[in-house]
């Protein structure tokens, strides 16, 4: 519990980002609300806003990332941030710095809010009960936990293009077991009150006592796709595979590819999504990739009108408890 | 508590902008999320200039907003097209310390560089904090600090005066 109410100022406003677990509902629909204000904002010539004027935010990527880490860098911008971008990998980690050295000196530079990736589940939470009061934690993706603004940016395209989230059909497919992406998803469908969330996956792809998420699950692709309104496909994260959880990707390609003949079971207006970056011919056929269906590349888009809107959301939050 | 009537001030504030519309580039109307926008519907409707109506929602810009966060329940801003070298009639409800007005300004001119811009008030009820005066005012009300005037109603819009005691 303690960890969830960090990411709340006493009047209950939003002052980290870390989770969805933790969340309410009228959070994530202010949350979807003001990114809707703000593409108004990317969409005209002058792409700025001065809410984060004087502001400093720093990207701490430990692990290597192209769209997230950009799309953030554009959001701070765009709200007229200072951005400081460190990939960490190749800087004082190497030297054997401590994580929690590496915050307090980059403290000591006055930085008002972090963006932080890290391998290790739980690295955002422990930076926001160290940071000093007044300064946010914004986390892009830790281990396999959660990676927040993915799904929330993900819940903004669904609500774009189907308007609402209570008659919807929602199907996860891939490796739910190892991806953050899905598990926050599946807390925002939810606390979004998405009338069916799905999850397909091969068993060995799947959490343990998967059900208790709120989800129904399904390891045929074929039946889970019956009829859904949203396919969500995930990436086969090869890099976090330890064992022989698949024969190959062939096979897994075979069996849980999303394919133009397979999609014809969705609704005939279902929206195709993928987090990205997406393995063509692993998960998802090219051709359905680079079909009508697919949003993939407005999830991009969407992506920095969220990231604005948690970031000018957690500003105002952290000021005001400080 | 006052009673003012509305419709009267629109109704001379449209006869004093009129002439402003005898021309073939007429002025765009633009009107400040939420009062004045209200406002400059009103105006729109009686004045039916060829333009369209824009809409400007000053949160983004607002100098206090740290403090007071966002309300995601303003609906984004909207423009008619491009405001280079046009003229914007600028309406608000209120003008108080004359803050709104700033960041509205600092709003338009992320949309483009305006010729010039006009700004319209239904009540001026004084108590500037910047330099910022209006070039046609409905009515001029001054005001106490604890006092507060507001717009309401759904249909008939109506301007009543409260006092807030603390």
């Amino acid at each position: 519990m303690k960890n969830n109410n960090l990411q709340l100022s006493s009047e209950g406003k939003l002052k980290h980002f870390l989770s969805i677990e933790g969340l309410n509902h009228s959070i994530l629909s202010d949350i979807l609300d003001t990114a809707e204000s703000f593409t108004s904002v990317t969409e005209r010539s002058i792409k700025k806003v001065p809410i984060l004027r004087g502001k400093t935010v720093a990207n701490l990527f430990f692990e290597a990332s192209t769209r997230t880490r950009s799309t953030f860098e554009l959001a701070a911008q765009r709200l007229s941030a200072d951005i400081l971008n460190l990939n960490i990998d190749t800087s004082a980690a190497v030297k054997g710095e401590s994580l929690l050295d590496t915050l307090h000196n980059l403290e000591a530079m006055q930085i008002d809010m972090f963006v932080i990736r890290h391998q290790d589940s739980g690295s955002a939470h422990f930076f926001a009960q160290h940071v000093n009061p007044g300064v946010s934690v914004l986390n892009a993706g830790d281990g396999q936990h959660a990676h927040p603004t993915q799904a929330m940016l993900d819940m903004f395209t669904i609500r774009r293009h189907k308007h609402q989230f209570e008659n919807l059909t929602v199907a996860i497919v891939g490796d739910i077991k190892h991806s953050r992406v899905a598990r926050s998803q599946i807390h925002a469908l939810n606390l979004l009150n998405t009338g069916q969330v799905r999850v397909v996956a091969p068993p060995t792809l799947l959490p343990e006592q998967a059900e208790t998420l709120g989800v129904q699950v399904y390891h045929k692709l074929n039946k889970g796709l019956k009829d859904v309104d949203v396919v969500i496909m995930l990436r086969l994260q090869k890099e976090r595979m330890t064992g022989a959880l698949l024969p190959s990707e062939k096979e897994y390609f075979r069996q849980y590819g999303l394919t133009a003949e397979r999609l014809k079971l969705a609704k005939a207006d279902a929206i195709v999504m993928h987090p990205g970056p997406a393995n063509r011919g692993i998960e998802i056929e090219s051709s359905v990739m680079d079909g009508n269906q697919s949003v993939i590349l407005q999830q991009v888009t969407y992506g920095i009108a969220v990231r604005m809107a948690v970031m000018s959301m957690i500003v105002s939050g952290a000021v005001e408890s400080s | 508590m006052t009673d003012l009537s509305v419709e009267t001030l629109i109704n001379q504030l449209t006869e004093a902008l009129a002439p402003l519309f005898y021309t073939d580039d007429q002025p765009i109307i633009v009107g400040i999320e939420t009062g004045g926008y209200r406002i400059a519907q009103a105006l729109h409707e009686k004045l039916s200039p060829d333009t369209e109506l824009g809409k400007l929602n000053i949160t983004f810009y607002r100098d206090d907003y740290t403090k007071i966060g966002l309300h995601p329940t303003v609906k984004p801003s909207s423009l008619p097209g491009t405001i280079d070298g046009k003229t914007i009639v600028l309406v608000d409800d209120v003008l108080y310390s004359g803050r709104t007005i700033r960041a509205a300004m600092n709003e338009l001119f992320d949309y483009g560089r305006p010729e010039k811009i006009l700004l319209v008030i239904l009540v001026d009820r004084g108590g500037r904090e910047l330099p910022i005066q209006a070039d046609f005012i409905g009515t001029r009300l001054p005001l106490e600090n604890n006092q507060q005037i507001k717009l309401e109603g759904t249909d008939e819009l109506k301007l009543s005066i409260l006092h807030t005691d603390d």
